[in-house]
Protein backbone atom coordinates (compact mmCIF):
# COMPACT_ATOMS: atom_id res chain seq x y z
CA UNK A 1 0.00 0.00 0.00
CA UNK A 2 1.31 3.51 -1.07
CA UNK A 3 1.94 5.62 2.18
CA UNK A 4 0.05 7.92 3.40
CA UNK A 5 -0.57 11.37 1.19
CA UNK A 6 -0.27 15.17 2.95
CA UNK A 7 -2.51 17.28 1.34
CA UNK A 8 -4.78 20.31 1.89
CA UNK A 9 -8.37 20.57 2.47
CA UNK A 10 -9.88 21.46 -0.50
CA UNK A 11 -8.10 18.87 -2.15
CA UNK A 12 -8.93 15.90 0.39
CA UNK A 13 -12.72 17.19 -0.52
CA UNK A 14 -11.97 17.14 -4.36
CA UNK A 15 -10.72 13.73 -4.21
CA UNK A 16 -14.09 12.32 -2.64
CA UNK A 17 -16.26 11.40 -6.07
CA UNK A 18 -19.53 11.85 -6.51
CA UNK A 19 -21.50 9.07 -5.74
CA UNK A 20 -19.03 7.57 -3.71
CA UNK A 21 -20.29 4.94 -0.59
CA UNK A 22 -19.11 6.99 2.10
CA UNK A 23 -18.75 6.05 6.04
CA UNK A 24 -19.72 9.11 8.59
CA UNK A 25 -19.16 8.51 12.28
CA UNK A 26 -21.76 9.23 15.06
CA UNK A 27 -22.18 13.00 16.30
CA UNK A 28 -20.21 12.03 19.75
CA UNK A 29 -16.99 10.52 17.49
CA UNK A 30 -15.08 12.77 15.60
CA UNK A 31 -17.08 14.39 12.97
CA UNK A 32 -15.25 15.69 10.10
CA UNK A 33 -17.69 18.97 9.76
CA UNK A 34 -14.34 20.86 7.90
CA UNK A 35 -14.02 18.17 5.33
CA UNK A 36 -17.84 18.49 5.11
CA UNK A 37 -18.03 22.20 4.62
CA UNK A 38 -15.33 21.69 1.70
CA UNK A 39 -17.33 19.00 0.02
CA UNK A 40 -20.38 21.35 0.24
CA UNK A 41 -18.61 24.23 -1.30
CA UNK A 42 -17.21 22.05 -4.01
CA UNK A 43 -20.27 21.27 -4.77
CA UNK A 44 -20.28 16.95 -4.24
CA UNK A 45 -23.23 15.06 -5.74
CA UNK A 46 -25.05 11.86 -5.07
CA UNK A 47 -23.14 10.62 -1.99
CA UNK A 48 -24.11 7.14 -0.56
CA UNK A 49 -23.71 7.37 3.09
CA UNK A 50 -23.24 5.13 5.66
CA UNK A 51 -23.88 6.61 9.39
CA UNK A 52 -21.62 4.62 11.60
CA UNK A 53 -24.29 4.11 13.29
CA UNK A 54 -26.26 7.36 13.54
CA UNK A 55 -25.55 11.16 12.04
CA UNK A 56 -26.33 14.27 13.09
CA UNK A 57 -25.94 17.95 11.52
CA UNK A 58 -22.99 16.36 8.73
CA UNK A 59 -25.85 14.00 7.16
CA UNK A 60 -28.68 16.82 7.59
CA UNK A 61 -26.46 19.15 5.74
CA UNK A 62 -25.74 17.23 3.09
CA UNK A 63 -28.98 15.97 2.78
CA UNK A 64 -30.61 19.56 2.41
CA UNK A 65 -27.86 20.66 0.39
CA UNK A 66 -28.67 17.84 -1.84
CA UNK A 67 -25.44 16.54 -2.17
CA UNK A 68 -26.88 12.89 -1.08
CA UNK A 69 -28.66 10.12 -2.73
CA UNK A 70 -29.27 7.99 -0.13
CA UNK A 71 -28.41 7.01 2.95
CA UNK A 72 -28.45 3.96 5.35
CA UNK A 73 -28.40 4.35 9.06
CA UNK A 74 -29.93 3.28 12.35
CA UNK A 75 -31.25 7.30 12.98
CA UNK A 76 -30.47 10.89 11.74
CA UNK A 77 -30.87 13.55 14.77
CA UNK A 78 -30.10 16.33 16.40
CA UNK A 79 -29.71 14.74 19.65
CA UNK A 80 -30.43 16.92 22.36
CA UNK A 81 -31.56 19.74 19.65
CA UNK A 82 -34.64 17.65 18.08
CA UNK A 83 -34.92 15.99 15.08
CA UNK A 84 -32.73 16.27 12.00
CA UNK A 85 -35.00 18.77 9.97
CA UNK A 86 -33.34 18.39 6.41
CA UNK A 87 -33.62 14.34 6.61
CA UNK A 88 -37.07 14.56 7.90
CA UNK A 89 -38.39 16.49 5.05
CA UNK A 90 -36.35 14.70 2.30
CA UNK A 91 -37.94 11.70 3.39
CA UNK A 92 -41.97 13.10 3.67
CA UNK A 93 -41.12 14.68 0.16
CA UNK A 94 -39.28 11.40 -1.27
CA UNK A 95 -36.35 12.74 -2.19
CA UNK A 96 -34.04 10.68 -0.29
CA UNK A 97 -33.68 6.56 -0.25
CA UNK A 98 -33.24 5.66 3.04
CA UNK A 99 -32.18 2.14 3.81
CA UNK A 100 -33.24 1.54 7.72
CA UNK A 101 -30.73 -0.26 9.59
CA UNK A 102 -29.98 -1.18 13.53
CA UNK A 103 -26.47 0.38 15.26
CA UNK A 104 -25.40 -3.13 16.22
CA UNK A 105 -26.04 -4.31 12.31
CA UNK A 106 -24.07 -1.66 11.18
CA UNK A 107 -21.27 -2.30 13.10
CA UNK A 108 -21.31 -5.72 12.44
CA UNK A 109 -21.53 -5.64 9.08
CA UNK A 110 -18.53 -3.81 9.21
CA UNK A 111 -16.61 -5.64 10.98
CA UNK A 112 -17.64 -9.03 8.71
CA UNK A 113 -15.67 -6.30 6.11
CA UNK A 114 -12.93 -5.97 8.35
CA UNK A 115 -12.58 -9.58 8.55
CA UNK A 116 -12.82 -10.11 4.93
CA UNK A 117 -15.53 -12.19 5.93
CA UNK A 118 -19.12 -12.08 3.19
CA UNK A 119 -21.49 -12.32 5.98
CA UNK A 120 -21.66 -11.58 9.95
CA UNK A 121 -24.61 -13.36 12.54
CA UNK A 122 -26.39 -11.18 14.60
CA UNK A 123 -28.71 -11.59 17.57
CA UNK A 124 -32.36 -9.83 17.81
CA UNK A 125 -34.10 -7.70 15.06
CA UNK A 126 -36.15 -10.63 14.58
CA UNK A 127 -40.10 -10.04 13.90
CA UNK A 128 -39.15 -6.24 13.47
CA UNK A 129 -40.03 -4.33 9.80
CA UNK A 130 -36.51 -3.60 9.74
CA UNK A 131 -35.84 -6.59 8.75
CA UNK A 132 -38.65 -7.13 6.79
CA UNK A 133 -37.77 -4.59 4.50
CA UNK A 134 -34.25 -5.24 4.22
CA UNK A 135 -34.23 -7.98 1.16
CA UNK A 136 -30.36 -8.39 1.23
CA UNK A 137 -30.64 -9.26 4.91
CA UNK A 138 -31.34 -13.56 5.61
CA UNK A 139 -32.52 -15.39 8.54
CA UNK A 140 -31.27 -19.24 8.59
CA UNK A 141 -31.26 -21.69 12.03
CA UNK A 142 -28.16 -21.34 14.16
CA UNK A 143 -26.34 -24.81 12.56
CA UNK A 144 -24.70 -25.41 15.87
CA UNK A 145 -28.35 -25.69 17.91
CA UNK A 146 -29.80 -28.85 18.61
CA UNK A 147 -33.30 -27.43 17.30
CA UNK A 148 -34.65 -24.65 15.46
CA UNK A 149 -32.74 -21.37 15.80
CA UNK A 150 -33.09 -18.58 14.02
CA UNK A 151 -30.65 -16.34 13.34
CA UNK A 152 -29.86 -13.00 10.85
CA UNK A 153 -27.24 -12.89 8.47
CA UNK A 154 -26.04 -9.58 7.52
CA UNK A 155 -23.84 -8.83 4.38
CA UNK A 156 -20.34 -7.32 4.91
CA UNK A 157 -20.63 -3.39 4.40
CA UNK A 158 -17.42 -1.90 2.62
CA UNK A 159 -17.76 1.71 1.86
CA UNK A 160 -15.66 3.30 -0.79
CA UNK A 161 -14.65 5.78 2.00
CA UNK A 162 -13.98 6.47 5.58
CA UNK A 163 -14.01 9.93 6.23
CA UNK A 164 -13.11 11.53 9.98
CA UNK A 165 -11.55 13.96 11.87
CA UNK A 166 -8.69 13.11 14.93
CA UNK A 167 -6.54 15.08 17.03
CA UNK A 168 -3.47 14.02 15.63
CA UNK A 169 -1.59 12.37 12.90
CA UNK A 170 2.17 11.78 12.53
CA UNK A 171 4.40 12.08 9.47
CA UNK A 172 4.46 8.39 8.84
CA UNK A 173 -0.05 8.63 8.45
CA UNK A 174 -0.52 7.36 12.17
CA UNK A 175 -3.62 8.39 13.31
CA UNK A 176 -4.62 8.80 17.37
CA UNK A 177 -8.27 7.91 17.50
CA UNK A 178 -7.61 7.35 21.41
CA UNK A 179 -10.92 5.14 22.82
CA UNK A 180 -13.24 5.77 19.16
CA UNK A 181 -12.46 2.59 18.48
CA UNK A 182 -15.48 2.37 16.18
CA UNK A 183 -13.69 4.66 13.71
CA UNK A 184 -10.91 1.61 13.60
CA UNK A 185 -13.72 -0.74 12.38
CA UNK A 186 -15.01 2.03 9.98
CA UNK A 187 -11.06 2.20 8.43
CA UNK A 188 -10.30 -1.61 8.78
CA UNK A 189 -13.41 -1.85 6.67
CA UNK A 190 -13.84 0.89 3.81
CA UNK A 191 -11.48 0.56 0.63
CA UNK A 192 -9.57 4.26 1.84
CA UNK A 193 -9.46 6.21 4.47
CA UNK A 194 -9.26 10.52 4.76
CA UNK A 195 -8.25 12.13 7.75
CA UNK A 196 -8.55 15.03 8.84
CA UNK A 197 -6.62 16.30 12.30
CA UNK A 198 -6.16 18.94 14.59
CA UNK A 199 -2.09 18.73 14.48
CA UNK A 200 0.67 17.10 13.30
CA UNK A 201 2.12 15.25 15.90
CA UNK A 202 5.67 15.30 16.34
CA UNK A 203 6.91 12.01 16.78
CA UNK A 204 6.04 8.59 16.07
CA UNK A 205 2.32 7.67 17.67
CA UNK A 206 3.33 3.77 17.48
CA UNK A 207 6.78 3.95 19.25
CA UNK A 208 4.99 4.41 22.92
CA UNK A 209 3.00 1.68 23.90
CA UNK A 210 0.47 4.65 25.86
CA UNK A 211 -0.36 6.08 22.31
CA UNK A 212 0.13 3.37 20.19
CA UNK A 213 -2.89 1.63 22.12
CA UNK A 214 -5.23 4.26 20.60
CA UNK A 215 -3.54 4.84 17.05
CA UNK A 216 -4.58 3.61 13.89
CA UNK A 217 -1.69 2.66 11.71
CA UNK A 218 -0.93 4.83 8.86
CA UNK A 219 -1.74 1.27 6.70
CA UNK A 220 -5.30 2.40 6.38
CA UNK A 221 -4.94 5.36 6.11
CA UNK A 222 -4.94 7.22 2.62
CA UNK A 223 -5.08 11.19 3.15
CA UNK A 224 -4.66 13.54 5.73
CA UNK A 225 -5.68 17.38 5.60
CA UNK A 226 -5.04 19.95 8.56
CA UNK A 227 -7.66 21.44 10.02
CA UNK A 228 -7.81 23.17 13.32
CA UNK A 229 -10.77 23.16 14.93
CA UNK A 230 -12.44 20.87 12.27
CA UNK A 231 -14.96 19.05 13.92
CA UNK A 232 -17.05 22.40 14.90
CA UNK A 233 -19.87 22.60 15.47
CA UNK A 234 -19.17 18.97 16.94
CA UNK A 235 -16.92 18.81 19.71
CA UNK A 236 -13.88 17.34 19.80
CA UNK A 237 -13.07 14.46 23.11
CA UNK A 238 -11.43 16.37 25.53
CA UNK A 239 -10.32 19.36 23.42
CA UNK A 240 -13.28 21.16 22.92
CA UNK A 241 -17.33 20.72 23.68
CA UNK A 242 -19.90 21.22 20.72
CA UNK A 243 -21.25 24.98 20.09
CA UNK A 244 -24.68 23.96 21.57
CA UNK A 245 -25.50 27.76 20.43
CA UNK A 246 -25.01 27.38 16.82
CA UNK A 247 -26.25 23.75 16.97
CA UNK A 248 -29.57 25.51 18.45
CA UNK A 249 -29.64 27.67 15.83
CA UNK A 250 -29.41 25.05 13.15
CA UNK A 251 -31.84 23.35 14.21
CA UNK A 252 -34.15 26.30 14.09
CA UNK A 253 -33.37 27.60 10.96
CA UNK A 254 -33.09 24.44 9.09
CA UNK A 255 -36.59 23.74 9.77
CA UNK A 256 -37.82 25.54 6.59
CA UNK A 257 -36.01 25.38 3.34
CA UNK A 258 -35.59 29.02 3.04
CA UNK A 259 -33.99 29.06 6.54
CA UNK A 260 -31.55 26.26 5.52
CA UNK A 261 -30.65 27.85 2.66
CA UNK A 262 -30.14 31.10 5.04
CA UNK A 263 -28.23 29.27 6.86
CA UNK A 264 -25.76 28.29 4.59
CA UNK A 265 -25.28 31.59 2.41
CA UNK A 266 -24.85 32.90 6.19
CA UNK A 267 -21.98 29.97 6.58
CA UNK A 268 -20.51 29.87 2.99
CA UNK A 269 -21.20 27.00 2.49
CA UNK A 270 -22.50 26.41 -1.30
CA UNK A 271 -22.42 29.44 -3.34
CA UNK A 272 -24.57 27.47 -5.70
CA UNK A 273 -28.02 27.25 -4.03
CA UNK A 274 -28.11 30.77 -2.80
CA UNK A 275 -26.14 32.17 -5.94
CA UNK B 1 -52.72 26.95 45.81
CA UNK B 2 -49.04 28.01 46.31
CA UNK B 3 -48.94 26.18 49.68
CA UNK B 4 -50.48 23.01 47.91
CA UNK B 5 -48.20 22.69 44.65
CA UNK B 6 -45.78 19.77 45.18
CA UNK B 7 -42.14 20.32 46.47
CA UNK B 8 -41.09 18.97 43.38
CA UNK B 9 -41.26 19.43 39.40
CA UNK B 10 -42.76 16.97 36.98
CA UNK B 11 -39.36 15.97 35.76
CA UNK B 12 -38.17 14.58 39.12
CA UNK B 13 -41.22 12.80 39.28
CA UNK B 14 -40.66 11.10 36.84
CA UNK B 15 -36.85 10.43 37.57
CA UNK B 16 -37.79 9.03 40.46
CA UNK B 17 -40.52 6.41 39.27
CA UNK B 18 -37.40 5.24 36.74
CA UNK B 19 -34.86 5.31 39.66
CA UNK B 20 -37.15 2.87 41.27
CA UNK B 21 -37.67 0.28 38.13
CA UNK B 22 -33.61 0.18 38.37
CA UNK B 23 -33.34 -1.23 41.83
CA UNK B 24 -30.97 -4.60 41.96
CA UNK B 25 -29.96 -4.23 38.84
CA UNK B 26 -26.10 -4.08 38.37
CA UNK B 27 -25.64 -2.33 34.83
CA UNK B 28 -28.34 0.13 33.27
CA UNK B 29 -27.30 1.42 29.83
CA UNK B 30 -28.83 4.57 28.46
CA UNK B 31 -28.82 5.75 25.15
CA UNK B 32 -29.23 8.85 22.94
CA UNK B 33 -31.57 11.88 23.76
CA UNK B 34 -32.52 10.42 27.04
CA UNK B 35 -32.04 12.54 30.22
CA UNK B 36 -34.77 11.83 32.08
CA UNK B 37 -33.62 8.01 31.95
CA UNK B 38 -29.94 9.14 32.32
CA UNK B 39 -30.84 10.96 35.23
CA UNK B 40 -32.75 7.81 36.80
CA UNK B 41 -30.03 5.73 36.33
CA UNK B 42 -27.28 8.36 37.71
CA UNK B 43 -29.39 8.67 40.84
CA UNK B 44 -29.71 5.03 41.23
CA UNK B 45 -25.83 4.84 41.12
CA UNK B 46 -25.73 7.41 43.61
CA UNK B 47 -28.36 5.34 46.13
CA UNK B 48 -26.49 1.84 45.19
CA UNK B 49 -23.42 3.67 46.59
CA UNK B 50 -21.34 2.12 43.83
CA UNK B 51 -23.14 -1.26 43.28
CA UNK B 52 -24.47 0.07 40.03
CA UNK B 53 -22.78 0.75 36.81
CA UNK B 54 -24.18 3.34 34.62
CA UNK B 55 -23.14 3.54 30.48
CA UNK B 56 -24.44 6.98 29.26
CA UNK B 57 -24.58 7.00 25.77
CA UNK B 58 -22.42 10.18 23.79
CA UNK B 59 -21.34 11.04 27.58
CA UNK B 60 -17.18 10.71 27.92
CA UNK B 61 -16.77 10.68 31.35
CA UNK B 62 -20.29 8.69 32.55
CA UNK B 63 -19.54 5.58 29.78
CA UNK B 64 -16.76 3.36 30.13
CA UNK B 65 -16.15 1.63 26.67
CA UNK B 66 -13.27 1.50 24.84
CA UNK B 67 -14.08 -0.99 22.13
CA UNK B 68 -16.21 1.83 20.37
CA UNK B 69 -19.92 1.56 19.10
CA UNK B 70 -20.33 -2.10 19.28
CA UNK B 71 -19.43 -2.53 22.68
CA UNK B 72 -22.75 -1.36 24.04
CA UNK B 73 -24.40 -4.14 22.21
CA UNK B 74 -21.56 -6.50 22.20
CA UNK B 75 -22.16 -6.42 26.35
CA UNK B 76 -25.99 -6.61 26.17
CA UNK B 77 -25.77 -9.91 23.72
CA UNK B 78 -23.74 -11.32 26.46
CA UNK B 79 -25.98 -10.36 28.92
CA UNK B 80 -23.76 -8.06 30.66
CA UNK B 81 -26.35 -5.26 30.85
CA UNK B 82 -29.52 -5.44 33.21
CA UNK B 83 -31.65 -3.03 31.73
CA UNK B 84 -32.07 0.26 29.20
CA UNK B 85 -34.39 2.33 28.28
CA UNK B 86 -36.72 2.68 24.48
CA UNK B 87 -39.17 5.35 23.59
CA UNK B 88 -41.22 5.60 20.71
CA UNK B 89 -42.86 7.87 18.72
CA UNK B 90 -45.82 5.06 18.65
CA UNK B 91 -45.88 2.01 21.27
CA UNK B 92 -48.88 -0.48 21.25
CA UNK B 93 -50.96 -2.65 23.63
CA UNK B 94 -48.38 -5.79 22.38
CA UNK B 95 -45.68 -3.11 23.55
CA UNK B 96 -44.59 -3.01 20.13
CA UNK B 97 -42.65 0.59 19.28
CA UNK B 98 -42.29 2.20 16.48
CA UNK B 99 -39.29 5.10 15.47
CA UNK B 100 -39.48 5.13 12.17
CA UNK B 101 -42.65 6.95 11.13
CA UNK B 102 -46.00 6.82 10.21
CA UNK B 103 -46.99 6.30 6.33
CA UNK B 104 -47.17 3.52 3.82
CA UNK B 105 -43.48 2.39 4.11
CA UNK B 106 -41.00 4.09 3.18
CA UNK B 107 -43.27 6.76 1.63
CA UNK B 108 -43.90 7.70 5.34
CA UNK B 109 -46.00 10.86 6.01
CA UNK B 110 -44.22 11.71 9.35
CA UNK B 111 -40.76 10.57 9.81
CA UNK B 112 -38.96 9.91 13.32
CA UNK B 113 -35.14 9.58 13.62
CA UNK B 114 -34.89 5.77 13.04
CA UNK B 115 -34.62 2.69 15.23
CA UNK B 116 -31.18 3.00 16.46
CA UNK B 117 -30.49 -0.05 18.51
CA UNK B 118 -33.93 -1.26 19.16
CA UNK B 119 -34.18 -3.86 17.47
CA UNK B 120 -31.66 -5.67 18.97
CA UNK B 121 -31.26 -4.31 22.44
CA UNK B 122 -35.21 -4.72 23.01
CA UNK B 123 -34.73 -8.37 22.06
CA UNK B 124 -31.44 -8.92 24.74
CA UNK B 125 -32.04 -6.94 27.71
CA UNK B 126 -33.48 -8.61 30.44
CA UNK B 127 -35.06 -5.32 32.15
CA UNK B 128 -36.18 -2.68 28.98
CA UNK B 129 -38.35 0.03 30.58
CA UNK B 130 -40.31 1.99 27.96
CA UNK B 131 -41.01 5.55 28.99
CA UNK B 132 -43.02 8.13 26.70
CA UNK B 133 -43.49 11.16 28.60
CA UNK B 134 -46.63 12.30 26.34
CA UNK B 135 -49.35 10.34 27.18
CA UNK B 136 -51.66 10.57 24.05
CA UNK B 137 -53.89 8.68 21.67
CA UNK B 138 -51.53 9.95 18.91
CA UNK B 139 -48.38 7.64 20.76
CA UNK B 140 -50.48 5.13 22.39
CA UNK B 141 -52.12 3.58 19.72
CA UNK B 142 -53.76 0.45 19.04
CA UNK B 143 -51.28 -0.76 16.61
CA UNK B 144 -47.99 0.58 15.75
CA UNK B 145 -47.60 2.07 12.03
CA UNK B 146 -44.02 0.58 11.71
CA UNK B 147 -42.25 -1.93 14.42
CA UNK B 148 -38.70 -1.05 15.15
CA UNK B 149 -38.73 -3.47 17.65
CA UNK B 150 -41.24 -5.97 18.51
CA UNK B 151 -42.71 -6.08 22.71
CA UNK B 152 -43.12 -10.08 21.97
CA UNK B 153 -41.63 -12.48 20.00
CA UNK B 154 -42.69 -16.37 18.98
CA UNK B 155 -41.95 -19.51 20.92
CA UNK B 156 -38.47 -20.53 19.57
CA UNK B 157 -36.82 -17.30 19.34
CA UNK B 158 -33.47 -16.29 21.27
CA UNK B 159 -35.06 -13.69 23.35
CA UNK B 160 -33.88 -13.09 27.42
CA UNK B 161 -34.87 -9.58 27.10
CA UNK B 162 -37.79 -7.22 26.84
CA UNK B 163 -40.39 -4.92 28.32
CA UNK B 164 -40.89 -4.79 31.92
CA UNK B 165 -42.41 -1.53 32.51
CA UNK B 166 -43.86 1.51 30.38
CA UNK B 167 -43.84 5.23 32.55
CA UNK B 168 -45.62 7.81 30.93
CA UNK B 169 -46.23 11.90 32.14
CA UNK B 170 -49.65 10.61 33.40
CA UNK B 171 -49.16 6.64 34.86
CA UNK B 172 -47.15 3.70 35.26
CA UNK B 173 -47.88 0.40 33.58
CA UNK B 174 -46.42 -3.19 34.13
CA UNK B 175 -45.94 -5.43 31.34
CA UNK B 176 -46.75 -9.22 30.70
CA UNK B 177 -44.79 -11.11 28.64
CA UNK B 178 -46.53 -14.05 28.88
CA UNK B 179 -50.66 -12.43 28.08
CA UNK B 180 -48.71 -9.68 25.64
CA UNK B 181 -50.86 -6.94 27.97
CA UNK B 182 -50.41 -3.89 29.78
CA UNK B 183 -51.70 -3.49 32.86
CA UNK B 184 -52.05 -0.32 35.29
CA UNK B 185 -49.81 -0.34 38.11
CA UNK B 186 -50.19 3.73 39.03
CA UNK B 187 -51.24 7.27 38.45
CA UNK B 188 -49.27 10.18 39.02
CA UNK B 189 -50.51 12.68 41.27
CA UNK B 190 -52.71 14.87 39.37
CA UNK B 191 -53.96 12.18 37.41
CA UNK B 192 -57.05 9.59 37.51
CA UNK B 193 -57.68 6.26 35.95
CA UNK B 194 -60.23 7.79 33.79
CA UNK B 195 -58.12 10.35 32.38
CA UNK B 196 -55.21 7.94 31.65
CA UNK B 197 -57.82 5.84 29.66
CA UNK B 198 -59.18 8.69 27.98
CA UNK B 199 -55.72 9.34 26.58
CA UNK B 200 -54.79 5.50 25.79
CA UNK B 201 -55.56 4.13 22.80
CA UNK B 202 -54.82 0.05 23.43
CA UNK B 203 -56.65 -2.33 25.93
CA UNK B 204 -54.97 -2.81 29.17
CA UNK B 205 -56.07 -4.39 32.32
CA UNK B 206 -57.18 -2.17 35.35
CA UNK B 207 -57.05 -3.55 38.77
CA UNK B 208 -59.76 -2.40 41.39
CA UNK B 209 -57.50 0.11 43.36
CA UNK B 210 -55.05 2.30 41.37
CA UNK B 211 -52.76 3.58 43.70
CA UNK B 212 -51.15 6.59 43.10
CA UNK B 213 -47.36 6.87 42.27
CA UNK B 214 -44.99 8.20 45.00
CA UNK B 215 -43.61 11.09 44.79
CA UNK B 216 -40.23 11.53 45.16
CA UNK B 217 -38.28 11.27 48.54
CA UNK B 218 -36.96 14.94 49.89
CA UNK B 219 -33.25 13.37 50.22
CA UNK B 220 -33.05 11.98 46.46
CA UNK B 221 -34.14 15.58 45.54
CA UNK B 222 -31.29 16.76 47.16
CA UNK B 223 -29.04 14.50 45.20
CA UNK B 224 -31.04 15.33 42.36
CA UNK B 225 -30.93 18.48 42.23
CA UNK B 226 -27.07 18.80 43.50
CA UNK B 227 -24.71 16.12 42.22
CA UNK B 228 -26.70 14.71 39.50
CA UNK B 229 -27.70 17.74 37.73
CA UNK B 230 -24.10 18.09 37.47
CA UNK B 231 -23.59 14.85 36.10
CA UNK B 232 -26.27 14.85 33.53
CA UNK B 233 -25.09 18.32 32.75
CA UNK B 234 -22.12 17.07 30.58
CA UNK B 235 -24.55 15.14 27.91
CA UNK B 236 -27.38 17.10 28.39
CA UNK B 237 -26.79 20.80 29.18
CA UNK B 238 -29.88 21.92 27.86
CA UNK B 239 -31.86 19.80 30.12
CA UNK B 240 -29.72 20.08 33.37
CA UNK B 241 -30.29 23.84 32.84
CA UNK B 242 -33.53 23.95 31.79
CA UNK B 243 -34.53 21.27 34.75
CA UNK B 244 -32.17 22.18 37.75
CA UNK B 245 -30.68 25.54 36.55
CA UNK B 246 -27.26 23.25 36.48
CA UNK B 247 -24.10 23.67 34.56
CA UNK B 248 -21.09 20.77 34.32
CA UNK B 249 -19.90 20.19 37.31
CA UNK B 250 -15.90 18.49 37.81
Amino acid sequence: MASTQFIDLADLADRIPDGAFVALPPDYSNVPMALTHALLRRPVRDLRLLCVPTSGIQADLLIGAGAVASIECAAVSLGEQGPAPRFTAAVVADRLTVIDSTCPAIHAALQASEKGLPFMPLRGILGSDILQHRPDWKVMDNPFAEGPDPIVLLPALQPDLAIFHARWADRQGNVWLGRRRELMTMAHAARRSFVTVEAFFDGDLLAEDELAAGTLPGIYVDAVALAPRGAWPMGLADLYAPDTAHLAGYARQARTEDGFRAYMAANHLEPSLVG
Amino acid sequence: MSADAPAWRREELLIAVLARLLDGVEHVAVGASSPIPGAAALLQRALSKGAMRVSVLGSRRHNPFTEGGRELFDCAAQGRIGAFFLGGGEIDGEANINLVGMGDYPRLDVRFPGSFGSAYLYMLVPRVILFREEHSRRVFVPKVNFVSAPGTSDPGVYRPGGPHALVTGMACFDFDRTRRRFSLASVHPGHDAAGVAAETGFDYDVPSAVPETAPPPPEWLELLRGRIAGELAETYPKFASTVFGASAAA
